[in-house]
């Protein structure tokens, strides 16, 4: 009755088609804020609001492969990606901030040739997209298995997952060693950044200190510089030693 | 407003909330991320705005990985990537994010050495 | 209830889907909102009776129940203010990119057995990757401010919620690896019945993680004895000093709301979930049925069980806060680098050996065949055949060779 009117009488009249495909519709929310946030990344100036919208596509691609039925990655991209790598990027943003934000501007040239080759790119990419038939055909119906566990037992080197229905048969590797590589890399990473990043003693002031002598300090990076320091500018040729 | 002359437009952009979605719309989605990781990277003088081009760019890879490993977008169960596609995602993305760890780690110390993040003054062994 | 609305009502299949995720996104928004108005009250209350005094007994009688109504309309009506060289576009997205990762973490959440948003196979981890997300809008907000209290205050709330994501996440792993899934309801489903059952009181290892959950999460949610980042005596009010009015509401909406979720977490990774100490539809015979036949009273039962134990949770995190004294925020970090992580990594391997040789937990004699890990994925004898739902079931000619 109501429902019978509003299917057929106002919906019909608002749409040619009388179903939305709801997994068609996010998708298309997922991917144009996905893209509009990639290229806002490559046009904004300020460096926060760039990592703002890095933030908004990475998530919206982190939307994308849940709808692509790969949830175990989506779930791995919001955790490491959004909620990790961008995490440090923001604090790499606050750490080296000069006051205010200084936008540092490329010349109109170089960003003209960059949007020329960007352009070409694409549209090469855009092309091979649509060349090949096969990759254009929908699937309808189909369910997927969970990917949790067949993702977890391959990474031990067991796959229990079925193979696609048209590819090669034989036996199929499992990822225990990509799995242990990745995991001594990630230390072997992990041990460099600290020794990269720490804060070392110095014999001469640093540059950031030489600059903030000049001007009253306003931003994060100087304050932290000076409280990083605990003797203070002049003090660090007191402190000595090697660095 | 004439409907008539919207109804080309309309109807494809109906296609586009009606139909299911296929690889190839998965790739359009990867090809814009890596374009403009690409761009980004070109274009950027901020050490940081780099590293989020190299971000970009991974992305639209792993977009393209997991769309080829996705069973819901392939016909006849196809011939995808299957787990392959989505195992090669995940380690893309572990090794992203060791990437930018020593990446920022190296801005962090260029920063303390020059003051700046400006990678056009990075030019020390120039000349 | 998208079958109920299809087959009973007659709605088209893409409708009945809107029509279910809208009532399913109000009630949960319900449940954030109305669970902080609550939560407020209780606060006020429990904090005046810990200081020895009373808490709000004027508006709307004794106990004053309305005071947190009261709080709410005076919140709405204040002045929309942002500071002048505050950056606008940032300053009015952050409160609602904290209010929706705490909101999006709700999706995955199991109230009861089908009370659910979506039942994610990868629930926990979905949970435990979008709470880290609540961090954006601390930073946003402190550095859209313009006032460098309010940055410093971010950035130390920033560092704390990412520290403490990893002993988090060791400690959220050992429920996982005792049910064998990362999906919240088979978590549940599996400590039903009595409390022993529970994983908290499955090995000692397990008791301890709990312990250094609880921890960790109240940390997560930057809650006393953690809440450095924005306590009065220290930095105003930290990321959120310019905030004032409805944006401010929505932080706040968004830390009870993580709060809540955590404490609800707690309780489906430990407690059983929507299974009571005592298991009451069992005992008076009822079963939770499936599809059109589903005992809605059972679930509703389970949901209440469910909402009391995050209830208490929170209520045990308010009690802390209002009892423990502030720690500086290199306590903070010693905390979570020198104590909750070489813990959670020492109970997390106790766990996995205490698995691997006593299966059945605390009591060796308890029916838990190992064989019912990893959800039967591998050929056995409880293997994908016993628990595959139709869809499946043609593998199974694969699997068992």
């Amino acid at each position: 009755m109501i429902a019978a009117a509003f299917d057929t009488g106002l919906v019909a009249a608002a749409l040619p088609l009388a179903a939305i495909n709801w997994h068609s519709t996010f998708f298309l929310l997922f991917a144009v804020l996905a893209c509009v946030c990639a290229i806002a990344v490559v046009t904004a100036d300020n460096v926060v609001r760039m990592a703002l919208y890095l933030v908004l596509s990475l998530g919206a691609t982190a939307g994308l492969f849940f709808l692509a039925g790969a949830e175990f990655v989506g779930a791995m991209q919001l955790m490491i990606y959004v909620g990790g790598t961008l995490v440090l990027l923001v604090f790499g943003v606050m750490l080296t901030a000069q006051a205010p934000f200084v936008s540092i501007k490329t010349a109109p040239g170089d960003r003209a040739l960059a949007g020329i080759v960007g352009a070409s790119l694409l549209a090469v990419l855009l092309l091979s997209a649509f060349s090949v038939e096969e990759w254009r055909k929908p699937a309808a119906g189909v369910v997927g298995d969970p990917t949790a566990t067949p993702i977890g037992m391959a990474l031990l080197g067991v796959r229990v997952d079925e193979p696609p229905a048209g590819s090669p048969a034989g036996v199929r590797s499992g990822y225990l060693l990509p799995f242990e590589i990745v995991s001594v890399h990630l230390l072997v990473v992990l041990v460099a950044a600290a020794y990269l990043a720490r804060a070392k003693r110095r014999k001469t002031p640093r540059a950031i200190e030489v600059a903030a002598s000049a001007e009253p300090p306003a931003s994060v990076a100087e304050h932290a510089a000076i409280g990083r320091e605990p003797a203070g500018r002049g003090g660090s040729v007191l402190v000595g030693g090697p660095r | 407003m004439n409907p008539s002359a919207l109804v080309p437009g309309g109807l494809l952009a109906m296609g586009l909330f009606t139909e299911p979605v296929s690889v190839a719309h998965y790739l359009v989605v990867g090809a814009i991320l890596f374009t403009a990781g690409v761009a980004c990277m070109a274009v950027k003088r901020n050490a940081l705005g780099v590293l989020m081009g190299i971000e970009l760019v991974l992305n639209g890879a792993n977009v393209n990985f997991v769309a080829f490993a996705s069973p819901y977008l392939q016909a006849d169960g196809g011939r995808g990537l299957g787990l392959d596609g989505q195992a090669i995602a995940l380690f893309v993305i572990l090794l992203a994010a060791a990437e930018a760890a020593v990446a920022l780690a190296i801005t962090l110390n260029f920063y303390n050495n020059h003051a700046t993040v400006d990678v056009d003054r990075a030019d020390d062994l120039k000349g | 209830m998208a079958e109920f609305l299809i087959n009973t009502v007659g709605l088209s299949a893409w409708l009945a889907w809107t029509v279910t995720a809208v009532v399913a996104a109000v009630l949960v928004l319900n449940v954030i909102a109305g669970g902080a108005l609550v939560f407020i009250w209780a606060e006020r209350k429990i904090a005046g009776r810990i200081q020895d005094r009373l808490g709000p007994t004027r508006t709307g009688g004794r106990f004053g129940w309305l005071q947190s109504l009261a709080d709410g309309i005076k919140l709405l009506a204040k002045e929309d203010l942002m500071p002048e060289g505050a950056d606008g576009m940032l300053f009015r997205l952050a409160p609602y990119v904290s209010f929706c990762a705490s909101f999006c973490a709700f999706i995955a959440l199991p109230f009861a057995f089908d009370f659910i948003g979506c039942r994610l196979n990868v629930g926990v981890f979905f949970v435990v990757a979008v709470l880290g997300l609540e961090v954006f809008g601390v930073i946003l907000a402190g550095y859209a401010s313009a006032s460098k209290w309010s940055l410093f205050g971010a950035m130390r709330e920033a560092a704390q919620v990412v520290s403490y994501e990893v002993p988090l996440g060791m400690c959220v792993v050992v429920p996982v690896m005792l049910a064998g899934s990362m999906d919240m309801v088979t978590i549940a489903e599996k400590q039903a019945g009595w409390f022993t059952n529970w994983y908290l009181f499955h090995d000692p290892f397990t008791f301890v993680i709990f312990w250094v959950y609880v921890t960790c999460a109240v940390a997560s949610v930057n809650r006393a004895p953690f809440d450095l980042a924005e306590a009065e005596s220290e930095l105003v009010a930290g990321f959120h000093t310019e905030y004032s009015g409805l944006r401010w509401s929505y932080f706040f909406m968004a830390e009870y709301g993580s709060m809540f979720l955590v404490s609800a977490m707690a309780a489906v990774l430990f407690m059983g979930g929507w299974n009571g100490p005592i298991p009451l539809a069992t005992l008076l015979g009822l079963s939770e049925g499936t599809g059109d036949t589903a005992n809605y009273f059972v679930r509703l039962l389970g949901m209440f069980n469910l909402l009391g134990k995050a209830t208490l949770g929170v209520l045990v995190m308010m009690w802390v806060r209002w009892t423990l004294p502030r720690l500086r925020i290199d306590q903070v970090m010693t905390t979570c680098l020198k104590y909750c992580t070489p813990i959670a990594a020492a109970m997390f391997a106790g766990a996995m050996l205490w698995q691997l040789f006593l299966p059945g937990g605390l009591a060796p004699g308890l029916d838990r065949p190992a064989g019912e890990i990893r959800e039967g994925w591998l050929e056995g004898p409880g293997g994908r055949a016993a628990t595959a739902p139709a869809a499946e079931q043609k593998k199974v000619a694969q699997v068992n060779r």
